[in-house]
């Protein structure tokens, strides 16, 4: 080893430490019983008790559920299309149009989507919400399945064409069960990053449509409150599990996350 | 056939609402917000350059682009500070510790944004311990109290703790491809650490630097919510703006000109950050 | 009519004429070999027969009709792919029923199929491993069940050896030779090795550079080759090119330069002054310590230059007076199994005018 590996050890430990300090700070306080996000008070469950009473908070994550779910079913399907049709195929459009709203800032997608719908008189709710968390969706789908098309072998589809499959039939028994953990890992992450939208949702929702984020959004507009920190304790611990199951279903998640990034 | 549909969805709800952009960046806006009808009561089709004009004319807006480039510089610098080390230590570990490494630095990225902006709300509140450390500090000094939080502060501390993740991996990603052997060479050849890093490493690993940049530049350049939320009164950026004509002003066709410049300055540095890459990467191959 | 007509095939990828104006036919229960290097254009003419890939020019026959427009799956034809390409989310069981479930048998019937096919194979019991619990040869006899259950009219069997080593190789070969056999399905085989398509074959396909060199039984490929690549590429060879200087009968002298005239039979009968090659054999050459008794048709006399001892073996590269080389080979037939000579011994070499062959041009 090096001489400079204390200092890197260091400095790394710094910035691993500032990743996740902050974050477990939320959650620490969380329990802590004091209004004041301020100092070490003593354990309590009661923001968590608040939470399960607070009727708008419910109905915002019933929103974010229904957006979340219908979001990753339809960006799964789209995305596995799009996944296998850039494998197959040497397009120029689709892989354009599938990293485009991943790569510009997420406020235009927002607020395009949002002059769209008002013009074709579209009225902003879970519908446009949906549509517009599909788009951005779809992307992160297709990057998951594409890289785990890549790693099946090619013949495996003439083998089955061979055994006298159809086209679909090949697809269906044998391309489909071999790239399965790519698609439920992206459907996953599909979900994951709908229930997580603030950016695109805020243009999107309209007046009467309130997620779990544009309800936290409103909340620590006014003030900080313990209470905040127990649904987003949830959330995070939500996020985590889905992103660790993606992550163990398919281990070219990771990969394929950073690739996304790169 | 296969990418018949996800090809239709995106055409009607990606790129047609970009290009409705576009055109509604030419339009005038309607009395009532929104936007005016194209073709006006005299029969006349109603396109103008005026948001574009606007720009221009009043330097107020270029001052918020030339503020939101310079926050979105600071914190790609801060990032690459603190980025470098992290994926040098991550590039160097052993291959069985990498991926969990890289896990933790993928982790925060994947917790709601929101979540991690209100994080540096309690971090930085004028009752948390940092704040009355920082002011009882400048107390003994005889300086007066600063607030942590609605600052500019806040904003970049913030825009560089989500901004992170995107620095780190395209660089773990280069470190990664070194070659340790040129290392051991430059160290047979008298080179110390110091000037190792400096004539082998670093130039090896401007393509991934590069890369980084671009990805923290970018997203950082068309923020809202941060400076929203944890900024005060002399934080607005172009995010902020473009947010206001949509949704406080109601003055679509320049919220339009706003969005169109801001995505034309990312494509831009998208490109420019690609062409760059490539080219320092093609003269560290030869 | 032959079962598998192949009608002037021609396929180009831009440029490039990967095969080249090929007619070939197939019997019913033949086992037949398309042998030549890669990129010789012999796995593109498979792909062509199983419907992968389509022909630019000519047609693909089987029983009299044309294949083009008949899909992969579509096809009385079954591949046994290089890398065997089974299911690996099928057991045995599942990649050998795959094909009868497309050709939609009834599900009853076909528990029984699946059990002759393995048994075809020698792999009764394996039913219920997955692919990455079998050894390479357990996968590749996997791969010829499941292409066999459905009974196609022909096998198509792109290198499947080619992943094994040499002695689980030749064990299958055996058992390819005997499931032809018993089966008799007529099979199309691809190789790269000689060896392996003079091993196997009923008749062989020589390719190179996407045409058919040679189209002739193994025992002819090897003795009669009728081109200098053929004779190259099938085992070694000692080729001699020069000009016709005389002829007398069926046998014709070629003046070959640095080594002299060479005599051999032929019933071809060229001209005075053409010009021609003769391709030797190694192990046809008788060498020994002195001069011959009989008067053989060929003598002459060199040095050893380098030798391979190879146990049953000896391979003697023997340079002679005039600068030419002359590889010889020579069983390790005295007790001990000692090679006879050392490099730099003197030898005298010779062989019958009817050991080498006489290739035109």
């Amino acid at each position: 080893m090096r001489k400079s590996d204390p200092w890197l050890r260091a400095s790394a430990l710094v910035a691993y430490a500032f990743l996740y300090v902050p974050l477990a700070i939320v959650v620490v306080y969380s329990f802590n019983d004091s209004r004041l996000n301020a100092e070490w008070v003593g354990f309590t469950l009661d923001w968590y008790r608040k939470l399960a009473g607070d009727g708008a908070m419910i109905a915002a994550a019933g929103n974010s559920l229904v957006i979340g779910i219908s979001a990753s079913v339809v960006s799964t399907v789209l995305g596995t299309m799009a996944g296998v049709a850039m494998h197959r195929y040497r397009l120029r459009v689709l892989p354009l149009l599938i990293l485009a709203p991943i790569a510009i800032p997420e406020i235009l997608t927002g607020v395009s989507l949002l002059i769209f719908f008002v013009m074709l008189n579209v009225t902003l709710g879970l519908v446009s919400v949906a549509i517009a968390h599909i788009t951005f969706c779809i992307g992160f789908v297709a990057i998951v399945v594409r890289a785990r098309l890549a790693g099946m072998d090619e013949t495996l589809t003439e083998a089955a064409r061979d055994c006298g499959a159809s086209p679909w039939n090949a697809f269906r028994y044998v391309t489909l069960p071999l790239i399965m953990p790519g698609v439920i890992a992206g459907a996953l992450m599909a979900f994951t990053l709908s229930i997580d939208d603030f950016v695109i949702t805020f243009f999107t929702a309209g007046a009467g449509t309130i997620t779990l984020p544009l309800q936290i959004y409103s909340m620590i507009k006014i003030s900080v409150t313990p209470e905040v920190n127990a649904v987003s304790t949830l959330l995070m611990l939500l996020t985590l599990v889905l992103i660790i199951a993606a992550a163990r279903i398919s281990p070219t998640l990771l990969r394929s996350t950073q690739e996304s990034t790169s | 056939m296969v990418s018949g549909p996800p090809l239709a969805f995106l055409l009607v709800f990606f790129a047609a609402p970009t290009l409705i952009m576009v055109l509604a960046s030419f339009r005038s806006p309607g009395e009532f917000g929104g936007l005016a009808p194209l073709v006006d009561a005299s029969g006349r089709i109603d396109l103008n350059v005026d948001g574009y004009a606007r720009l221009v004319t009043e330097p107020v807006f270029a001052q918020v682009f030339v503020k939101s480039a310079g926050y979105a510089a600071l914190t790609t610098l801060v990032c690459l500070l603190l980025g470098y080390p992290l994926a040098t230590l991550i590039a160097r570990s052993a291959k069985k510790h990498r991926d969990l490494l890289l896990l933790l630095v993928i982790l925060p990225f994947w917790s709601n944004f929101l979540i991690r902006i209100y994080a540096w709300m309690i971090i930085l509140g004028p009752n948390a311990a940092l704040a009355r450390l920082v002011n009882r500090a400048l107390a003994a000094f005889g300086a007066d109290p600063v607030p942590l939080l609605f600052s500019a502060f806040a904003v970049l501390v913030c825009l560089v703790y989500v901004s992170l993740p995107f620095m780190v991996l395209p660089l773990y990603a280069n470190l990664e491809k070194h070659d340790r052997t040129l290392l051991d060479a430059a160290q047979d050849l008298g080179a110390n650490a110091w000037q190792r890093f400096w004539r082998i490493t670093f130039p090896l690993s401007l393509p991934g630097v590069y890369a980084g940049a671009a990805l923290v530049f970018i997203p950082a350049l068309g923020v809202f919510a941060i400076p929203d939320i944890l900024g005060g009164p002399d934080d607005t950026l172009i995010g902020n703006l473009i947010k206001q004509q949509f949704l406080e002003t109601r003055d679509w066709p320049f919220g339009s000109v706003l969005s169109i410049v801001l995505t034309a300055a990312a494509l831009a540095l998208a490109g420019g950050a690609t062409w760059v890459a490539r080219r320092s990467g093609g003269a560290s191959r030869a | 009519m032959a079962l598998l007509d192949i009608k002037g095939v021609t396929r180009r990828f831009g440029e490039f004429t990967a095969v080249d104006n090929v007619s070939l036919s197939v019997e019913a229960g033949e086992f037949f070999t398309l042998l030549g290097p890669s990129g010789c254009g012999k796995t593109t003419l498979l792909r062509m027969i199983a419907g992968f890939d389509l022909p630019d020019a000519g047609s693909v026959l089987l029983d009299g009709e044309d294949l083009a427009h008949r899909p992969p799956e579509a096809r009385p034809v079954r591949t046994v792919f290089q890398s065997y390409a089974l299911f690996p989310h099928m057991t045995v069981e599942g990649n050998v029923a795959f094909p009868l479930q497309m050709a939609k048998v009834p599900p009853r019937d076909r528990p029984q199929r699946i059990a002759a096919a393995l048994e075809d194979v020698r792999l009764t019991g394996y039913d219920k491993r997955f692919p990455h619990e079998l050894s390479g040869g357990q996968k590749q006899r996997v791969a010829v069940a499941r292409a066999l259950v459905t009974h196609p009219a022909v096998l198509l069997l792109d290198e499947p050896l080619a992943a094994l080593d040499a002695k689980l190789r030749e064990e299958l070969q055996i058992e390819l030779i005997n499931l032809q056999k018993e089966v008799g399905i007529a099979f199309v085989y691809v190789t790269h090795d000689q060896t392996e398509a003079l091993a196997l074959s009923h008749r062989i396909a020589v390719m190179n550079h996407g045409r058919v060199e040679q189209l002739d039984v193994p025992s002819r490929i090897y003795g009669f080759p009728n081109s200098r690549f053929v004779a190259d590429f099938i085992g070694q060879c000692n080729l001699y090119s020069g000009q016709v200087v005389a002829r007398d009968g069926t046998i014709v002298a070629i003046d070959v330069p640095s080594l002299g005239p060479v005599r051999v039979a032929t019933r071809s009968e060229p001209a005075l002054g053409s010009s021609g090659t003769i391709a030797l054999r190694p192990e046809q050459i008788r060498i020994a310590a002195g001069a011959p008794a009989d008067a053989p048709g060929n003598h002459y006399r060199g040095t050893v230059a380098d030798l391979l001892y190879m146990g049953d073996v000896t391979v003697y590269k023997v340079e002679t007076s005039g600068g030419s080389r002359i590889e010889a080979l020579l069983a390790n037939s005295q007790g001990g199994g000692a090679k006879f000579f050392e490099v730099g011994d003197q030898v005298e070499m010779s062989w019958p005018v009817d050991a080498g062959h006489f290739i035109a041009g």
